[in-house]
Order: structure tokens, then sequence, then C-alpha cells
């Protein structure tokens, strides 16, 4: 079964990657803020919050390896080089996989980035 | 115009304060660092300055190679992998390290989540354009001052920071890092000074027309020091001169200022309680003598443009004197 059809007529997949990143931004920080300004809401620890971002972060980062490894089929392997710029369908295609393949990598970098204070700060206040 | 004339004026009298006998506080620079949080931030400005002249001598480096040296064109497969390693990989290696580095640094500034509360706890709250300060010693009751933070020299002092009015932002460069003080929050921020020294801390976050005329010194002392002159600061000072006192109140300063041990308990303005022992008055801008102190009350619009205090200069000048001296007085 295929998990996607073999020829994407949509743009949405260029959008997988940084939305995937924008939710896994909101749910750190929201997640955070509201675990630090209301600790009466949850019975939880603040590791139990590092644990959570780190669970999202491999969630997001899996995801958006999937988008890249799908942009990377879209873009022919790699075997064309850019730019893609013919008129054609095959290198509208090849564009849209390239592009995707670049937002994903950017995507990638950015989540290890939005998750790495939780590394370091151990409590709400440090 | 009037504004002009106005700042001119106070830094006119700023200039001849500091040519003066008076101490008035001036180190204010993050390099020279006399405290254990503003040396970390020390060490993260020159580490990351170092990062980045290495970076940008490299990247010059490789331009000036490129246009000068080797002007023979890359193959295309070898272009896409200088791009791919110098443009892509290394940079995202660099700045992860970098960011790293640097979080790794903050739950070091902010040490007193860890350990149990501690021993001076100041509180400053920001108001247009002055610092109101309370001493909360573990012993003893609080203790008012304004426009002048004492701190013991090698012990970890916690500041609770407020705002009265609108967003400012507190920072003494040579002890700690800068945290803003906002309007309906209390935030927190740790300094140890390392050092004994006066400091200058300004106001970080413009404030409004006289944010550049907020200003407070930081005075590091030696703790012993510290604690004597926190309980002489905890008891009303004797004070020069009564009638200056008389006229302080008769002429309703007293409305908004408070002396401690007279019948002023006005909460608008500074504490004046110990005035006379100040450094600097009117916020850090003033040497604390009788001539200044004096022009202050005649006009404070001139010497701090949209200051809450209204101008005096319609009482008879022989008891603004007294009130000058009278408050001079006050140790």
């Amino acid at each position: 079964m295929r998990l996607v059809p073999k020829q994407i007529e949509t743009l949405w997949t260029l959008f997988t990657a940084p939305v995937v990143w924008a939710a896994h931004f909101l749910v750190c920080y929201i997640g955070a803020a509201i675990y630090c300004a209301k600790p009466e809401l949850v019975e939880l620890s603040f590791s139990a919050v590092r644990a959570g971002i780190a669970a999202a972060t491999v969630i997001a980062l899996s995801l958006i390896a999937l988008s890249a490894w799908l942009a990377w089929q879209q873009w022919g392997f790699g075997t064309d080089d850019p730019p893609h710029d013919d008129p054609t369908r095959r290198d509208r295609t090849l564009f849209q996989g390239f592009a995707t393949l670049l937002l994903s990598g950017l995507s990638f970098i950015a989540v290890i980035f939005t998750a790495l204070p939780a590394l370091f700060l151990t409590e709400c206040i440090r | 115009m009037g504004r002009y004339f106005s700042l001119s004026a106070a830094s006119l009298l700023l200039a001849s304060g500091s040519a003066g006998a008076q101490s008035v506080a001036s180190t204010q620079s993050a390099l020279e660092p006399a405290g254990a949080e503003a040396q970390q931030v020390a060490m993260l400005f020159w580490v990351m300055l170092s990062g980045g002249a290495v970076l940008w001598l490299g990247v010059v480096g490789l331009l000036l190679h490129a246009a000068l040296v080797n002007r023979r064109r890359l193959a295309e497969k070898s272009a896409s992998r200088v791009i791919l390693w110098g443009g892509v990989v290394f940079p995202s290696v660099t700045l992860c390290a970098l960011l790293a580095y640097a979080l790794w640094l903050m739950p070091g500034l902010r040490p007193f989540a860890q350990a149990s509360p501690a021993a001076l706890r100041i509180e400053v709250t920001g108001k247009q354009f002055w610092w109101d300060v309370v001493y909360h010693p573990a012993q003893g009751p609080p203790v008012a001052s304004a426009n002048e933070i004492r701190l013991p020299v090698g012990e970890r002092v916690e500041l609770t920071l407020k705002s009265a009015d609108v967003i400012h932002s507190f920072w003494i460069p040579p002890l700690g890092g800068k945290m803003d003080m906002i309007p309906g929050r209390s935030n927190r921020l740790s300094i140890m000074a390392t050092k004994p020294g006066i400091f200058r801390g300004p106001c970080a976050e413009y404030c409004g027309t006289s944010h550049a005329l907020m200003a407070f010194s930081a005075v590091a002392m030696a703790p012993e020091a510290f604690r004597s002159w926190l309980a002489v600061q905890a008891i009303p000072a004797e004070g020069a001169g009564a009638s200056g006192g008389a006229l302080f109140l008769r002429h309703g300063c007293g409305s908004c200022h408070s002396v401690a041990g007279t019948d002023a308990r006005g909460l608008i303005g500074p504490d004046l309680s110990h005035v006379g022992s100040r450094a600097t008055v009117a916020a850090g801008i003033l040497p604390n003598t009788e001539d200044a102190v004096a022009r202050f009350i005649a006009r404070p619009d001139l010497i701090k443009p949209g200051s809450s205090m209204p101008a005096f200069d319609m009482l008879p000048p022989d008891d603004i004197r007294a009130i000058a001296a009278w408050l001079r007085g006050l140790r």
C-alpha cells in the first residue's frame, strides 16, 4: 500500500514540515507556560514536562524525516540537478520535491533548537 | 526648546557633580565584571565574540582566496559539496553548539531555585522615573530606601523586580544580568557581588520622557559594614537643623515623601529617611549636595522632565535652603 499517491499534485506536502515545526513549537511553549503558571492544574513534576517535550520532539522529527524522505522520492532521489524551471509537469514536480526537501531540513534544525532549552532547564525558574 | 534646555541643564549638573569631591557612581561596564553572574555573562560575550571573529575571518579568507589566489571555477559537484558542508552542516552544528553553551549557563544565573531562601531579599519597584527599594533581611523588619542599592560582597542577594506604571528594566552591568520590570508581575534576579565598589545601574527599557535620567547607584560593601549600615537604616535618622524638618512638613512634602520618625508618611515619591547618606539624588543624576537638592526642590521639571514632583520655586529661597540642609543631614 502506498502512503501517498505517486503523483503528488497538491501544495500541501510542501507545508508539512513547517506545520509540524509550528505545532511542535506551540506544544512546547504553551505546555511549559501553562505548567509553570499553574502547577496546581496537573500533578506532574518538571521532569514530566521535559519528558513530554522529548516525546513531542521525537514525534516531530520523525514526521519531518518522513516528509523529507517523501520529498526526496518526489525529487527523483537527486538524479536531476536544480534549477527545475522548465514549464513541464516533470520539472514542476521535481521543483516541489526539492523545495519540500529544503524546508524539511530547515524544520528539522528548528525543532531541535526549540527543544534544546528543555535539555538544560531543570525547573520552571531556571 | 524647553526640553533641550532642561536636558543640557541636567547634563551640566551631572558633569559638575562628577568633577566634584562627591563620589558619583560611574562604573557601568559589563566587560569589567565584579559579580559572579556578570562574570558568566562576560564570559558568554567573549566566547560569542571569538566564535563570530573566527567565522568572519574564515568567510573573508575564503572570499579572498576565491577572488585573488584560486580563480579557477569549481566543478558543479564539488561546488555543491562546499555549499552542503560549508553552508548547511557547519553553520547548523556551530550554532547548535553556541546555543547549547548559552543554555548551559542559564541555570547558574538563577541559583536561587535550588538554595534555601536568600539571606537577603531586596524588592525594587520601578516608577517613572526613580526606584523604590525595600530590603527584606532574614531577621528584622523591612527597611525602605530609594535610588540606591547596597549589597554585601560575597553573599548572594535575591532581587524581586516590579513596576508600578510602565515597563522598566533593571540592570547593574558589572554585577549581573538584565531583567525587565513588568507591571503586574514580579521577576526574580540573583546577584552576588565579588568585589567592593560603586556601580551605576541605568533603566534599560525606554519608559518615558526622563528614561535616560533614571538611574541608581549600587554599592557593594564588606558584609560587616553592610550589616551595620542596614541597622542604621532601620532606625530614624537623627537629623540636623530641626527647622528644616518643620518646614518640610509645613509645605506638604510629607504627603508624597516618607521620613521615618516624622509625620511624613507619603508613598508617592522616594523614601527620604536617610537621603543624606546616598551618593546621588534625583535617581542617580545629581550629586548629593545641598545646592543640588535645593535646585531640584525648586524646579524638578527642569532637571527631570515629566517627573510627578511639582515645582516648589514659589517657596521662599531660605525655606528651600533649610529643607535641603535638613535632608542632607538625614544620614
